[in-house]
């Protein structure tokens, strides 16, 4: 199957790029897209680096070209020019041949968006992300009478210590927040996307999951992921949305099932206490090795 | 340069309406000439200067920018609040983030309808396509590409701009006078006004380019003294491009939750245009191929321009596919794409049509050296201010922020130092233009040989105030 062998493919890019390093977030110097978790993200990895695959050779074509005709065809080395100025079969072949590399880039694509936007059969988590200017706000479903929802703002610098966030390499100048999205590591996470009725557009962007869907009043946008390993991965709002456009940004911590379920148990009378309870099982040694075994 | 016999005598006609103009320029008064124009020479030169004044303005809105982008932290728009308003503390930076919104977005009217439209539209064109029209013999087929590029243009603003206009109306109601066409509590759909806004917005692009690709084609034949490559094919190359590029919108709002097929329909359709474009960059290495190319200022911002809008033509061939824009979709890597099409080719060829025509449109000659200077440190500039803004977005770095992750730093700095380069660079031009004017080299009626065979080099330059008293015939 098409799909399968696409995903053998990912999985050798990625094994050629991957570094190691801990990469659900922006690095120094980064010159590639951000390290793959889900699906999707992998497929899009692998897409973009197909598409390179045609346009650096076709870039380079075009330089070789014009230093070709830069030497060869200068003043000084051809003082006669020639008179032609058609011919048809060349004008055919670079109709044609662009109109070839498309279809190759084509199939692909089709390929990867229809996967994009096909929604599994069963959704075992659903949560709506509502944003306002200028912080997000996530509902959880079907979590007793009154669901679980709560804001989720940047986290501000003289929080951290009050927050146990003052590692900045795990929780960044911009990126962290005082309440992350959590969410079960391998489970399909549909999530709804609106904004406040009488707010602006915001856009919800998850890079390590391949994942941006703009956040509109009145609309009720979905996107879906599913993230293959735990961690915690951080996006940033999307769409100019005002003043405070680069200060809300999305972070979503990734989970074992068990975990997910007692946090999401105890965040439903106490969410501070039950955020503390789950930074204190993650940042356990024994559940970094796995997400790192989890990574290879 | 004189060619036949018949070619000195009409260039005897010339001198005598010249003559004669001269008497009839004479009466003229300054006023007269230059607030109520109606020759199309002096109209275009009053919009290439006013082009000159935004792009300087639009230029130093992206360095204000560009300082404030160059470390992390919020610096300069916090300083220029306090400044402007008087604020201080915490109003000066929520001041100064205001104010780095409102400089992101004048920066892109600016050069857009203030700098590229007015140079190409109203400038270069405005000179340049009635000295070459409607002469005897004139057909379609026969017109210069640069007379093609702007008839194209022409249908692709009358038929984008009112669609602009009645988005636009209807935003000014909704924001003055309780109408809800864009607002959901009315019944509005904020949707709709994208839908709206990029039928417009997406045309424009072409308008921003086309007129680019004529005046680049008129170069690369004068320069390489051989006829364009595949006439025909780049002028209906351009009819498609403009034609398709009204089908393709919405590929900019494929994250605002477009259906699978809806968005299926948006990457073919996209993918297309790349097709003509191929024709248009091969065509142009083909009149080169053969040629005897003479690299004068003109000529070498024109083979910059076509290496540079290659690449970022390609980049927009990956940011048509759906799947992959979902990943860089508003970040900087769209950013560097739209500024190698638009900073680094449509500028590239308002730069080279502006050392072309120089000589035509003031009678005097630039300086070699202070061209090719302009050139190398403006190409070496605007590089290092968009290709590691590739980079940034691919890593994930949204556009129009204020302030970014420490991590994107560095790439950051590179950009922000590349755009003072280009300032310099600019300072270059500037000394060119001056320098011609000190120095009054006269060009003489073509001073590029005989690779320039468009009407305006049989002229006289600067051109008389009535050209053409005994009109050209057209073989």
């Amino acid at each position: 199957m098409i799909k399968r062998a696409y995903a053998a493919l990912a999985a050798m890019i990625c094994l050629l790029f991957a570094t190691g390093s801990y990469a659900d977030q922006p690095r120094p110097w980064e010159t590639g897209m951000q390290q793959a978790a889900t699906g999707n993200m992998h497929q899009i990895r692998w897409f973009e680096a197909y598409t390179l695959w045609f346009i650096i050779p076709i870039t380079l074509l075009v330089l070789i070209l014009l230093l070709v005709v830069m030497v060869k065809f200068r003043a000084s080395k051809n003082p006669v020019p020639s008179k032609t100025s058609h011919n048809t079969l060349i004008e055919v072949i670079w109709t044609i041949g662009p109109v070839l590399i498309l279809l190759f880039l084509a199939i692909p694509s089709f390929n990867l968006l229809t996967d994009q936007l096909t929604f599994p059969e069963k959704i075992d988590v659903t949560v709506k992300a509502t944003a306002t200017q200028w912080q997000w706000n996530y509902e959880y479903e079907g979590s007793g009478t009154s669901p679980l929802a709560f804001d989720s703002f940047m986290l501000k610098e003289p929080d951290r210590a009050a927050a146990g966030k003052e590692d900045k390499s795990k929780y960044p100048r911009l990126l962290a927040v005082d309440n992350e999205m959590v969410v079960p590591v391998g489970k399909n996470v549909r999530v709804l996307v609106t904004a406040a009725p009488t707010d602006v557009i915001h856009s919800f962007a998850m890079p390590a999951f391949g994942v941006r869907i703009d956040a509109i009043p009145g609309r009720l946008n979905e996107t879906w992921f599913n993230a293959d390993r735990e961690g915690l991965y951080y996006g940033q709002c999307s769409e100019l949305c005002g003043k405070d456009h680069s200060f809300m940004p999305i972070a979503i911590r990734v989970v074992s099932d068990d975990q997910y379920k007692q946090w999401l148990a105890a965040a439903a009378t106490d969410l501070n206490k039950a955020n503390k309870a789950l930074m204190a099982a993650v940042d356990q040694p024994t559940t970094v090795k796995v997400a790192e075994n989890t990574a290879k | 340069m004189a060619g036949s016999k018949a070619h000195d005598d009409h260039s005897h006609d010339l001198h005598d309406a010249h003559a004669h103009d001269d008497h009839h320029a004479h009466k003229q008064s300054f006023a007269d000439r230059w607030l109520f124009s109606t020759n199309h020479k002096d109209i275009g030169t009053l919009y290439l200067i006013f082009a000159i004044f935004a792009g300087v303005i639009g230029f130093l809105l992206s360095v204000a920018i560009r300082m404030e982008l160059q470390e992390p932290g919020i610096q300069i728009f916090s300083g220029l609040a306090s400044m402007v308003y008087g604020f201080s503390g915490d109003a000066a930076i929520d001041g100064g983030k205001q104010m780095y919104n409102v400089f992101v977005t004048a920066h892109a009217l600016i050069m857009i309808f203030f700098m590229v439209m007015p140079a190409m539209i109203g400038g270069f064109a405005n000179w340049m396509v009635p000295i070459n029209m409607r002469a005897p013999g004139m057909t379609l087929h026969k017109m210069p590409l640069f007379a093609w590029s702007v008839l194209i243009t022409a249908f692709l603003l009358l038929l984008s701009l009112p669609v602009l206009a009645g988005a636009i109306t209807m935003v000014l109601t909704d924001r003055n006078f309780g109408t809800t066409f864009f607002a959901p509590e009315g019944g509005g759909d904020p949707l709709l006004y994208q839908h709206l806004f990029w039928f417009f917005g997406h045309p424009e692009v072409y308008i921003l380019i086309l007129p680019g690709f004529g005046m680049i084609s008129h170069i690369i034949s004068t320069f390489s003294r051989k006829p364009i490559f595949g006439y025909l094919g780049m002028a209906y190359a351009m009819v498609a491009i403009g034609a398709v590029g009204f089908v393709v919108w919405a590929h900019h709002m494929y994250v605002t939750g477009l259906s699978l097929d809806t968005q299926r329909y948006f990457v073919f359709a996209t993918m297309v245009i790349a097709v003509p474009t191929g024709v248009k960059v091969f065509s142009w290495i083909a009149t080169m191929w053969g040629g005897s190319i003479q690299f004068r200022t003109p000529m070498i911002w024109a083979l910059g321009f076509i290496f540079l809008f290659t690449l970022g033509g390609v980049t927009g061939v990956q940011l048509a596919n759906a799947g992959l824009d979902r990943e860089l979709h508003a970040t900087y890597f769209v950013v560097a794409h739209f500024h190698y099409v638009l900073s680094l080719g449509a500028v590239f060829a308002i730069f080279a049509a502006w050392y072309y025509w120089f000589p035509k449109m003031t009678g005097y000659m630039y300086n070699e050296r202070i061209g090719n200077w302009h050139f190398w440190i403006t190409f070496v500039g605007v590089n290092m201010v968009f290709f590691p803004q590739h980079f940034l977005g691919r890593a994930g770095m949204p556009r129009r922020y204020i302030d970014y992750p420490d991590a994107y730093a560095g790439w950051n700095f590179v950009s922000s130092i590349g755009s003072y380069v280009a300032a310099v660079g600019l300072c270059f031009f500037f000394w060119g233009v001056i320098d011609a004017f000190v120095k009054k080299r006269v060009a003489g009626n073509n001073p590029w040989g005989d690779g320039a065979t468009t009407l305006e080099w049989q002229l006289s330059s600067p051109p008389p105030h009535h050209q053409w008293e005994e009109l050209p015939r057209i073989k």
